[in-house]
């Protein structure tokens, strides 16, 4: 009940950040928020196979990615009028690149995963990882989409009933889809999927010898996450105007690891939580200095020593 | 005699120059309790194993209910009926008793691809875990896993292998680390579940194996030197030398 409460407080809070940040006469936090946004999606849908299942995944930026360039190559195709592949014509509808986009990614992690899930451990992390680089190296050669300088995309999808040439609509939006893709994940994670993921986490042994098939679920969660990591990265095409192959780069990996280890594994909102403390740190410290990763190692040092639920996990305990 | 739950036939697995099962041969008839026996070293793990899906046997057939499981996976020989507990222990320590036994009430009911509803307030997997956890008289249902008793896990091992709804029932050692009394209440649960499924007990209490064997098959150095009753086994003298001896030495 008191969770409730909290929650909706920040739900209001959230909804009211565009009106707050004009009145400040600081219009640029609707952009950081928006950034917030879409790698909280980023990230509570790693949270759901890394917290949840145990699959530590360090290659998740690679569905990021796909999502963002699928944005960014039907733009392409919509802008020159030319179909992909003499097939497929582009489009610059928010209600068709975002279902594409949630599509691409999840069948790319469904192969990604088929593979990956053969192998545990460092193993599972090293190839999840294998596969992000080569989609990276793909992505920099794909010269018709611009190699390693990127794809802008000059005018933001259109949704009607929506402009989101203004900043707080797409905020708005984002803001909307991340409670939406929070909710669903809520009730998997409660459901009967949930439980046998949960089981797996812990044991997955036992789970093999109460008659579960472990590697199905554990490749419909990796399938799942990699989704909504593509829900991500098309939001993020939309706010960034440009795609390019950093947004799947083992560092965009590595980042969004952080902030749901930094938020809190297994929590609901941790990642979320998480991801507005590394955006946070990083503007707070990069106004400061330029080279603030330095001083970001110390601060994620000190949360895995001594808070090693996260943020979440001090908030539960106070 | 009626066809067997389980017959195992030749069996072999080697490891390296060590052969850890040696052209092995089982029965288990239906209702009956046998118990494997053997010393330490003897390659009961390695037998489970190979009966479960853990390890993949070198030669040899396992049929089961009539069908050779040699290449099913572990989960599919669960689902046929060939439920085990562990002598370690292998139970999901952050949940509470309750939870792991509806896990795998859940697990019996049919796929999992269920995304939406609850899974933890599902009166149709609450009430069978409470009815399985009330048969093997374990009390504390909401307490977690990580804080319950040696004991009480070992109970609990029990209850979850009883929700896969068992037609046989491998039992790995589940009077391993229990206390005096402890063994006879465990006992009196086994005695209990007795003649509804066949059970194959691996065990070193030998007081819990004679007080509930049918059948006993000893196991040394991966071969069955002597299957019988309690009494043959007890007065063969190539099983007292091997191993009974031993045990009272």
């Amino acid at each position: 009940m008191r969770n409730a409460v909290w929650l909706g407080i920040l739900l209001a809070a959230a909804v009211a950040l565009p009106w707050a940040a004009e009145a400040a006469g600081q219009p640029a936090t609707i952009g950081l928020a928006t950034r917030i946004l879409c790698l909280g999606i980023a990230a509570a849908s790693l949270n759901l196979i890394l917290g949840h299942g145990g699959m530590v995944s360090f290659g998740h930026a690679a569905y990021y990615g796909l999502g963002a360039y699928t944005v960014g190559i039907l733009w392409e195709h919509f802008r020159l009028g030319e179909p992909l592949w003499g097939l497929i014509p582009g489009t610059n509808q928010l209600l068709i690149t975002l279902p594409v986009s949630v599509l691409v990614s999840g069948v790319v992690a469904a192969a990604i995963g088929a593979l990956s899930l053969r192998t545990t451990g460092v193993q599972f992390i090293m190839i999840t990882l294998a596969f992000a680089q080569m989609l990276f190296f793909l992505f920099v050669g794909l010269k018709a989409y611009g190699g390693d300088d990127g794809l802008l995309i000059r005018r933001r999808n259109i949704v009607p009933g929506l402009d989101l040439r203004e900043q707080d609509q797409l905020y708005w939006l984002c803001l909307g889809l991340l409670v939406a893709w929070l909710t669903l994940q809520w009730r998997i994670v409660g459901s009967r999927f949930g439980r046998v993921l949960e089981g797996i986490r812990q044991n997955e042994r036992r789970m093999a010898a109460i008659g579960i098939a472990t590697y199905r679920y554990k490749l419909a969660a990796f399938t799942i996450a990699g989704m909504g990591c593509g829900l991500a990265g098309a939001l993020t095409a939309n706010y960034l105007r440009f795609v390019s192959p950093d947004l799947m780069a083992w560092q965009k990996s590595g980042e969004i690891m952080v902030m749901v280890i930094l938020g809190g594994v297994g929590t609901l909102l941790g990642p979320v939580i998480g991801a507005a403390a590394l955006v946070g740190l990083e503007y707070a410290l990069g106004g400061v200095t330029e080279h603030w990763q330095f001083f970001l190692g110390p601060i994620l040092l000190a949360v895995v020593l001594f808070a090693p639920g996260g943020i979440m996990g001090l908030f539960r305990r106070g | 005699m009626a066809e067997p739950v389980l017959r195992v036939q030749g069996l072999v697995k080697r490891f390296g120059g060590l052969t850890a099962t040696d052209d092995f041969a089982l029965d288990v008839q239906p209702g009956e309790l046998h118990a494997l026996i053997g010393p330490n070293g003897a390659g009961k793990t390695t037998l489970i194993g190979q009966l479960t899906g853990e390890i993949r046997p070198d030669a040899g057939r396992i049929v089961f209910l009539g069908e050779d499981i040699i290449r099913l996976p572990v989960a599919a020989r669960v689902k046929r009926g060939l439920a085990r507990s562990f002598q370690i222990v292998q139970l999901l320590d952050d949940d509470t008793a309750l939870a792991n036994v509806a896990l795998a009430v859940q697990a019996r009911a049919g796929h999992s691809f269920r995304f939406w509803r609850s899974a933890a307030r599902d009166p149709a997997l609450l009430a069978p875990a409470r009815a399985l956890l009330a048969q093997v008289g374990l009390e504390r249902a909401q307490t977690r896993v990580a804080d319950l008793s040696h004991g009480e896990r070992k109970v609990l091992e029990l209850a979850v292998a009883l929700a896969a709804r068992p037609r046989l029932l491998l039992l790995d050692e589940p009077m391993a680390g229990l206390g005096a009394a402890e063994s006879l209440r465990m006992t009196e649960t086994l005695r209990a579940l007795k003649g509804q499924f066949a059970i194959l007990l691996v065990e070193h209490d030998m007081d819990a194996v004679f007080a509930l064997a049918d059948r006993i098959t000893v196991l040394v150095y991966g071969r069955a030197i002597a299957t019988g009753a309690a009494d043959a086994i007890r007065a063969d003298p190539a099983v007292q030398e091997a191993y009974l001896s031993e045990e009272a030495a």
